[in-house]
């Protein structure tokens, strides 16, 4: 993508062996879509005709995430499907990156609730935050350019910190609070 | 219930079902067509029984399984938790409603086995009654005797609560915070 107008004409150019590296990274993302709710219904937009999320190079939607480098959490997160998308995370092959779709799958949204994940970023790093309820798929693209910002800026995600292995959540530990009293119902 | 809201009562399974079960008290109630037959519950299973064996009944389809909590509500109800059998005959194209009424023995914002809320599972007569009656336990804590797998469905194994119970608190009681929290600076 516009490689060719900044190579001179005899072909040769100097750059760093990352900056390739990462502007190959960066122009062929590929998403696993984790869509659980309506933001997956964005999510499909995008990808079609005419918003063409291939335009960015990130057209390949994997439904195995082994093989993509890009992960989506569109939609609220259980409490029993935190396992599963801590798995999803954990089998796609390094460098990866974490998207947040819509307000759920950031902070649980409207659905405060029992049984739904307050925020997806308590249990696996997410690169990128994307508003709205749903958010509009122009939303998604600039949260795919934005993690390709992140790649421009950082090549591969920073280790440590956000990044550091985690253990992964298999059984609730819980452990449960007194019952409120007094509640009524009118 | 004032007059002009009376319901009537002339859907023909009430007459058949009060001449196979001369002796069980039923009650009964009609709203915008749809009838419900109100049974005691240890009635219930021999009243779906009859409602799918019975050549003139011939409810073949299960339709839905549902649990109700009457907590706090307007009106006075003959129990606190209520489980509705909705059945369908799709030969005579007729959908019915078989429900019982049922009152804890013991305070219910625990899940501790309560024998009040047990009633017969209909699995042996609809298959499908497998997990809307999984659903119900899930949800209100009703166990259904002889249900060939009675585990919760929605929620997870050790859920320590049945939520959709009226004095279950809409936020938990922490089952959604208390996942092991994974700290990324020292985990």
């Amino acid at each position: 993508m516009g490689l060719e107008a900044a190579l001179p004409v005899d072909g040769f150019m100097t750059t760093q062996l990352r900056r390739v590296i990462g502007w190959a990274r960066r122009n062929s993302l590929w998403p696993m879509p984790f869509a659980t709710a309506c933001c997956g219904i964005e999510l499909m937009a995008t990808a079609c005709s005419r918003f063409d999320l291939a335009r960015f190079g990130a057209e390949v939607m994997r439904f195995s995430p082994r093989q993509s480098d890009l992960l989506i959490v569109a939609g609220r997160i259980s409490a029993k499907m935190m396992p599963v998308l801590q798995h999803t995370y954990a089998q796609m092959p390094e460098p990866k990156w974490v998207i947040s779709m819509g307000a759920c799958a950031s902070t649980g949204g409207v659905f405060d609730t029992y049984a739904v994940v307050q925020g997806c970023d308590q249990f696996i790093p997410v690169d990128v935050y994307i508003p709205g309820c749903p958010p509009r798929p122009e939303q998604l693209i600039e949260g795919v350019m934005a993690i390709q910002r992140l790649i421009d800026e950082q090549g591969l995600p920073p280790p440590g910190g956000k990044r550091k292995p985690f253990g992964i959540v298999l059984q609730p530990n819980f452990a449960p609070r007194p019952q409120p009293v007094g509640l009524t119902v009118s | 219930m004032s007059e002009a809201t009376k319901p009537t009562l002339d859907h023909p399974n009430f007459a058949v079902l009060k001449a196979l079960f001369p002796m069980r008290k039923f009650k009964a109630t009609e709203f915008r067509g749809e009838s419900t037959l109100i049974v005691e519950p240890t009635d219930l299973h021999d009243v779906l029984a009859a409602c799918k064996n019975d050549a003139k009944l011939n409810y073949n389809f299960l339709s839905d399984v549902v649990g109700i909590d009457y907590l706090n509500y307007p009106t006075p109800m003959p129990g606190r938790f209520a489980v509705v059998y909705i059945i369908e005959s799709f030969s005579r194209e007729d959908r019915f409603y078989v429900k019982t009424f049922l009152n804890p023995s013991i305070p219910t914002d625990g899940i501790v086995d309560d024998p009040a809320l047990h009633i017969r599972s209909a699995c042996d007569l609809w298959a499908g009654a497998e997990w809307p009656e999984r659903e119900v336990f899930d949800m209100f804590g009703i166990r259904f005797d002889g249900h060939p797998d009675l585990r919760r469905i929605l929620t997870w194994e050790e859920f320590p609560g049945h939520p959709l119970r009226k004095d279950y608190p809409v936020r938990g009681r922490g089952e959604r915070e208390s996942y092991r929290m994974v700290d990324r600076t020292t985990a």
